[in-house]
């Protein structure tokens, strides 16, 4: 009975997640945006693509950590071949640095619109574009309106959507996740001087259908890899999403 | 064969005059100028011509026929002026038209008059609509330029000349109208040949040998056997089409329509000669003779109508249609190969000129400016400020690869900001500092990396940068500028922020 109703169960969940607008296989980082490690916060065990994602931050020093570790995530889903799209209220992204995050800035456009409804609107018209791979918005507030447009769109025309939300204030948005990432020490196993690799400590607040938790990594060898121990995985919050 | 309209102003400074004030329409009046310290009139209106005034009169003996005769000064240079307008004014007849003289327009009406019915129509139709605006006009339309320059000015009324009719039409005018110099005419008038008819059968060398060259010019070109060109006031576009209304538009879907129609023409036409377009401009004539112009660009070559008339959209709400407008025309005024090209090694660029990206680039400039959309390359600076270039331009390459060798921040503070900083002893880095109001304590640091002013670019401190982390795990680029000195003259700086 045991294995013949776990079965079922899996089956209908699969089946709510349907419903629910999340396709299996075409809308996953094959590679999990190389979060393979936590991929079991995920839906399904992989990284949603087409979808909108939220990251929260406060301050230069947690914009400088949330900014590098979507560049992480982008860099595994244009995967040399795919457009990215940063859309900005200011030019303080260093694309120098960007290739340290395994991304070719070349093959970056950046848009920059000091007014924030304009960057509302460039996000969903980037979104609603099919050969765009990802787009990362810096976008303050956004009603529940948007959010959903925003959504509908990214799983309309297969593009993933980050937002980068300094102080927000309205969480009661149709996103996918909500991240936090903050500086974390680097720690460095050999012994040698100096800074080690960079390390962030991430939070999953809200990730629909899957489950929140915390982790400590650090960005190596062209992946994200724990950094202490393992993954500490919160207890499975039960929130109702919109 | 080539068909030519000839308008003649008989009356166009005294014309345009009335229109300025209105309060002399329909009374003798004349302008006057001091020639040679005598006052001449040099226009008299239709009025004061009936009286027998006549141009080139003095003005006392004007004012002997008529005292009552108004004088006015005149300007120079009014009426080429004038006459550079007028021809701007007549491109809804033909895209090629000329100022000719002082007192005329030339237009090459070559398969333009079919679209009014016929010759008579079209013709009839150009006078009315300069007579409507204020001007006295005869216009006679013949195979060359010569001939209906003649008929335009020595016929009483405006005609038509059919085709191949030329030689025998301008037979019978006086040699005046052949556009002879006054001394060649009065000298054939004294040998007794006072119509064209009564030269146009002599051999060429005869004449050239009696009277120069030119005339042999001019009878060559009345007749049609060598071309004359004419400079168009306007320089004729290679791509453009016009669509002219039979009621003016106000509305924005009948503006949308006649933009669409234009595409549809334009396009059609590129893409047969396989070209593209990258800019496009579209001039709209108001009614009250006003012109407005909207312009598109796009950021690689293209055809698509859906995408061209995606950008116009955005643009026709500017549009001020005011009493409505009457002729629409839609110009390309940069076109490019847009053949499809062979896939290139370097990958990255095949994807980037893809057509959705393209479009959505020309959606976001049209709506928020060029200067939004921009890409990075890298620049072969070490100092971080320049080490970036901008481009809006997708089919750029880079020279060369990204810097990867060491870390860089990646944020880069527009400004570097000065900071507060304490270091043990020189060329060590910071113990701590203070930036934006907290005291950060320094865990690990990396550096020094010295980065030297470019010195045929600017000169300047070199600086030494030290990658910091803070006891949050908070990542900062520090710099000195200059050496350690007993003055203490160095200033450190936070240049960016690390992930």
């Amino acid at each position: 009975m045991g294995v013949q109703q776990a079965n079922i169960l899996a089956g209908l969940r699969k089946d709510i997640l349907l419903m629910q607008g999340f396709k299996p296989a075409e809308h996953y980082a094959a590679n999990s945006g190389g979060l393979s490690l936590i991929a079991d916060a995920f839906p399904n065990g992989a990284f949603p693509t087409a979808a909108i994602h939220e990251l929260l931050y406060k301050g230069y020093e947690s914009a400088a950590a949330t900014i590098g570790f979507t560049s992480c995530i982008l860099s595994h889903l244009v995967a040399n071949a795919g457009i990215a799209v940063f859309i900005t209220s200011d030019d303080i992204i260093f694309p120098q640095a960007l290739a340290f995050y395994g991304l070719n800035a070349s093959n970056i456009l950046f848009v920059k619109l000091a007014n924030e409804k304009h960057r509302l609107a460039a996000m969903e018209e980037v979104l609603k574009c099919n050969g765009i791979t990802a787009v990362v918005g810096e976008i303050k507030e956004l009603s529940f309106t948007d959010s959903r447009r925003f959504q509908l769109a990214a799983e309309q025309h297969g593009v993933t959507g980050f937002l980068l939300r300094q102080n927000a204030k309205n969480m009661a948005t149709a996103s996918v996740s909500r991240w936090k990432v903050q500086p974390a020490p680097t720690i460095d196993h050999t012994g040698l001087p100096g800074l080690s690799y960079p390390a962030w400590n991430i939070e999953l607040l809200r990730i629909r259908n899957g489950k929140p938790g915390s982790w400590n990594m650090q960005w190596k060898d062209g992946k994200l890899q724990h950094v202490t121990g393992p993954a500490v995985v919160l207890e499975h919050r039960i929130r109702k999403i919109v | 064969m080539k068909r030519f309209v000839s308008i003649w102003f008989p009356y166009l400074l005294t014309d345009w005059y009335a229109l300025h004030d209105p309060s002399v329409r329909d009374t003798p009046f004349v302008l006057k100028a001091n020639i040679r310290n005598r006052v001449t009139i040099t226009a008299a209106s239709l009025a004061a011509v009936q009286k027998g005034i006549y141009t080139g009169m003095a003005l006392a003996d004007a004012r002997a026929i008529f005292p009552a005769l108004q004088a006015f000064d005149q300007r120079s240079g009014v009426a080429e002026k004038l006459l550079k307008k007028i021809a701007a004014w007549c491109i809804r007849f033909s895209p090629v038209a000329s100022a000719d003289g002082t007192d005329g327009i030339i237009i090459d009406a070559t398969g333009c008059s079919h679209l009014w019915g016929n010759d008579r129509l079209y013709v009839t139709d150009i006078v009315n609509k300069l007579k409507a605006k204020g001007y006295h006009a005869k216009a006679a339309m013949a195979d060359t330029i010569g001939a209906a320059w003649a008929m335009a000015r020595f016929r009483n009324k405006s005609c038509i000349i059919h085709a191949g009719k030329h030689n025998d039409a301008i037979a019978y005018l006086p040699v005046e109208s052949l556009r002879l110099e006054s001394d060649t005419v009065q000298r054939l008038h004294k040998l007794g040949l006072h119509r064209v008819a009564d030269i146009i059968n002599m051999p060429a060398r005869t004449l050239s040998r009696r009277f120069g060259k030119h005339i042999v010019q001019r009878l060559k070109q009345a007749a049609g056997t060598i071309e004359e060109y004419i400079e168009p006031v306007v320089p004729v576009p290679q791509y453009h089409e016009r669509l002219t209304c039979l009621d003016p538009i106000v509305r924005i879907e009948g503006i949308e329509i006649a933009v669409q129609q234009l595409l549809e023409r334009v396009c059609n036409r590129l893409v047969k000669e396989g070209k593209g377009i990258r800019q496009l401009l579209l001039k709209c004539w108001i009614v009250d003779g006003k012109e407005q112009t909207v312009s598109i660009g796009t950021s690689a070559a293209t055809t698509s109508i859906k995408h061209l008339m995606g950008l116009f959209t955005l643009k026709i709400s500017t549009i001020m249609p005011g009493l409505g407008i009457e002729l629409f025309m839609l110009e390309a005024t940069v076109v490019e190969d847009a053949q499809p090209k062979q896939e290139v090694i370097w990958k990255t660029t095949a994807v980037l000129s893809d057509v959705n990206i393209t479009e959505l680039v020309d959606r976001l400039q049209s709506r928020f400016g060029n200067i939004a959309v921009k890409r990075y390359l890298p620049a072969q600076h070490h100092l971080p400020e320049r080490s970036v270039k901008i481009t809006s331009s997708l089919q750029e390459k880079p020279e060369i690869d990204w810097y990867t060798n060491t870390l860089r921040p990646i944020i880069l503070l527009p400004q570097p900001v000065q900071v507060e900083v304490t270091a043990p002893i020189p060329d060590y880095p910071p113990m701590m500092f203070r930036y934006n109001g907290s005291l950060h304590k320094v865990i690990k640091a990396d550096g020094p990396e010295r980065i030297e002013q470019e010195w045929w670019i600017r000169d300047g401190r070199h600086r030494d940068y030290y990658a910091v982390e803070d006891e949050t795990g908070a990542r900062y680029w520090l710099f000195r500028s200059g050496h350690y000195d007993a003055e203490k003259t160095y200033r450190w700086f936070v240049h960016g922020l690390f992930a």
